[in-house]
């Protein structure tokens, strides 16, 4: 029985997933405010008291140990959540857009939690993206398969004419032109009458294939809601890019954002080329959110300059900071509780953008590497180094 | 012995001040070369000149048959020449492993494909990269050895001082230029400091080193040559002890009666 508790253990990892599903599908659940507000104090309580316990530390220990079995247990625990909610349109809607909004954090997670580009205009490129989608798959024959890859690959165009003011300014100007961007992105669908001005363009339903994604699916007698489809579709998207970002994070890739972030003098004196790096990092940050924006668009059917705000910029911006910057499975969380708790905390509506802001103030005042904090890059995982004595030749390569 | 690297007519101006002034002189292949003067008398200027940081006013810098002086700071590390910074630049939230890889970027893969795709191969890389870096460290720290997945900015001054030289070595440069190497530490730590450094000069005898340094008895002990700068000019030049009596040298540093 006591092995089960060990840090080399599958169980904590897995039981810890196991609870992470139980909940959020009670959460998604829950309709009265009272559950919500017992269940959101319950989860702090408990995390608070596990914590304590040291139950927390295991778990993660555990999780690093077990990466392949704890990452299929996400992949479940999100499935099966689906599976409980089958024939329900919001909270899979929720979910869904939970997913494609992890995926976009991932690629401002790219930007500024690696390689140090601050990037206030995620919404906008997101938006991109959106747009792509209305016009590609609303007007063209394109596949729409196609038409995903093509809302990325916008995103990151467009962002390239962001690179040569961002390459030349740093800090709080860099921010400042991220900003202006996102606010002329607006603004430009809002004046522009082909692209549906203010009142915006209606997106046609995925169809991958020949599998229509805006048709119930139906199992005999059961009918599953579309929305299955999506959160399946944004899932593996999700899928993808976390991996792509985490080998990133674990490679010398990974290592010259860092580099390029923390010191561009000590980048200039050992070859690393800043620009190139700060480009990379950018560009494929972008091409994820013009990836994700694509999907959602096709998903929620309409898209409108107003979904585009500054506002929902720093909304994602916050999550990446609320997460802890450059974990992504820190994303993952913070994205969750950002995007459902106000959806599920009816009374809070008026006062969301209040309620971040009081949360990131407060994270970042008592536990300023956000919620999961990154941890020291591991390149291999599950890779020790030898222990001494056992290495080979101890100075032989010494200082050749 | 071979000359290195040979500074000819080396200027550099910001605006009116001149830091460096027609600046002359050359470094012998396997040679520790002192660079010695008072504060703002253009020693850190003249290191940034050569590592391509800025970008000198006149004068050429030949080094290999390469002129450093019109070469980018990226191309001047590929050819072979590596620095610490007289304020430590390491990169703090990061490992030490990951810092000393920051030094040995000209010998790493940095392919999209080779980085994402064939992890076999990168795991290859790292493996041998990792037992190199090890080696290196535990010449100059058996303990540090062991905590190279750690934190930078979780060990003490003297350690991160050695990890900033071990990132400019590990690259196997031909010449390594230690811009204040002894800066915030006690004397007892600066001993050992250059201990480890003639250690390393004793497993690589190509290695050409210049030193900026204000602890004389540091110059005494490891340089063979000294070059005195004074207003970014050249006042002196010869072994420690010819340098030190020498009566311009006293007079910039102690100044005239």
């Amino acid at each position: 029985m006591k092995r089960f508790f060990q840090a080399q253990s599958a169980f904590p990892a897995l039981a810890s997933m196991a609870a992470v599903t139980v909940f959020c599908g009670l959460f998604l659940h829950a309709e009265s405010q009272t559950a919500v507000m017992g269940l959101t104090i319950g989860a702090v309580v408990a995390l608070f008291l596990l914590a304590r316990a040291g139950w927390n530390a295991l778990a993660a220990a555990s999780f690093a140990g077990h990466g392949r079995s704890a990452h299929t247990a996400v992949l479940l625990g999100v499935l099966l959540i689906a599976a409980a909610f089958y024939d329900q349109h919001f909270p899979l809607l929720m979910l869904a857009s939970v997913l494609l909004y992890v995926v976009v954090c991932l690629g401002l997670n790219l930007q500024f939690g690696y390689a140090g580009v601050v990037n206030f205009a995620g919404a906008a490129f997101f938006g991109i993206g959106c747009y792509t989608s209305a016009v590609l798959a609303g007007h063209t024959p394109l596949p729409h398969a196609l038409v995903v890859v093509a809302g990325g690959l916008m995103a990151a165009g467009i962002g390239s004419l962001l690179i040569l003011p961002v390459l030349r300014t740093h800090g709080h100007y860099a921010a400042l032109i991220t900003i202006a961007f996102g606010i002329l992105f607006r603004v430009f669908l809002e004046v522009n009458d082909t692209l549906g001005g203010p009142q915006g363009m209606k997106v046609p339903g995925m169809e991958i294939l020949g599998w229509k994604l805006n048709d119930n699916l139906q199992f005999g007698d059961v009918e599953l809601s579309f929305y299955v489809n999506y959160v399946v579709l944004s899932l593996a998207l999700l899928a993808v890019a976390f991996m792509l970002v985490r080998r990133l994070e674990r490679s010398w890739i990974g290592l010259n954002l860092d580099a390029v972030r923390l010191d561009e003098i000590a980048c200039a004196a050992f070859g690393i080329n800043v620009a190139r790096w700060k480009i990379a990092a950018f560009t494929l940050g972008n091409f994820l959110a013009g990836m994700a924006g694509s999907i959602y668009a096709m998903m929620t059917g309409f898209v409108a300059p107003n979904s585009f705000t500054f506002g929902d910029s720093l909304i994602l911006v916050s999550i990446v900071i609320l997460g802890g910057i450059g974990n992504p499975w820190g994303l993952a969380v913070a994205t969750a509780i950002v995007l459902i708790l106000p959806e599920k905390l009816q009374f809070i509506q008026e006062y969301r953008l209040l309620l971040y802001a009081a949360l990131v103030i407060l994270i970042l005042l008592f536990k300023p590497d956000g919620l999961l904090p990154r941890q020291v890059r591991n390149y291999l995982p599950g890779w020790k180094p030898r222990p001494r004595g056992e290495s080979p030749a101890r100075s032989a390569k010494a200082v050749q | 012995m071979s000359t290195l690297l040979a500074c000819d007519d080396l200027s550099m101006r910001f605006g009116g001040v001149v830091a460096l002034n027609q600046l002359s002189l050359s470094v012998n292949e396997g040679e520790i070369l002192g660079l010695i003067g008072p504060n703002g008398s253009g020693k850190t200027t003249f290191f940034n000149v050569i590592t391509g940081i800025y970008q000198a006013s006149e004068g050429r810098v030949d080094y290999r048959g390469l002129d450093l002086a019109r070469m980018s700071a990226q191309e001047i590390y590929r050819a072979g020449v590596t620095r610490t910074f007289q304020r430590s630049r390491l990169c703090l939230p990061l490992s030490i492993f990951d810092n000393l890889m920051i030094g040995n970027h000209r010998r790493l893969n940095h392919g999209l494909w080779f980085n994402l795709v064939r992890r076999a191969a990168f795991r290859a890389q790292f493996e041998e990269q990792y037992a190199q870096a090890l080696a290196l460290v535990r010449t100059f720290s058996e303990s540090l050895g062991e905590r190279l997945f750690e934190a930078a900015g979780s060990v003490n001054m003297i350690d991160r001082r050695r990890i900033e030289i071990c990132r400019a070595l590990i690259s196997e440069p031909t010449l390594l230029l230690l811009d204040e190497p002894s800066a915030g530490m006690t004397h007892e730590e600066t001993r050992e400091l250059m201990d480890d450094i003639l250690i390393v000069r004793e497993h690589m005898p190509g290695l050409a080193v210049i030193i900026i340094e204000h602890e004389m008895n540091v110059i005494e002990r490891i340089t063979d040559r000294c070059i005195v700068l004074n207003y970014g000019q050249k006042i002196c030049e010869g072994p420690y002890a010819e340098v030190a009596a020498d009566r311009q040298v006293q007079e910039a540093y102690l100044g005239t009666e």
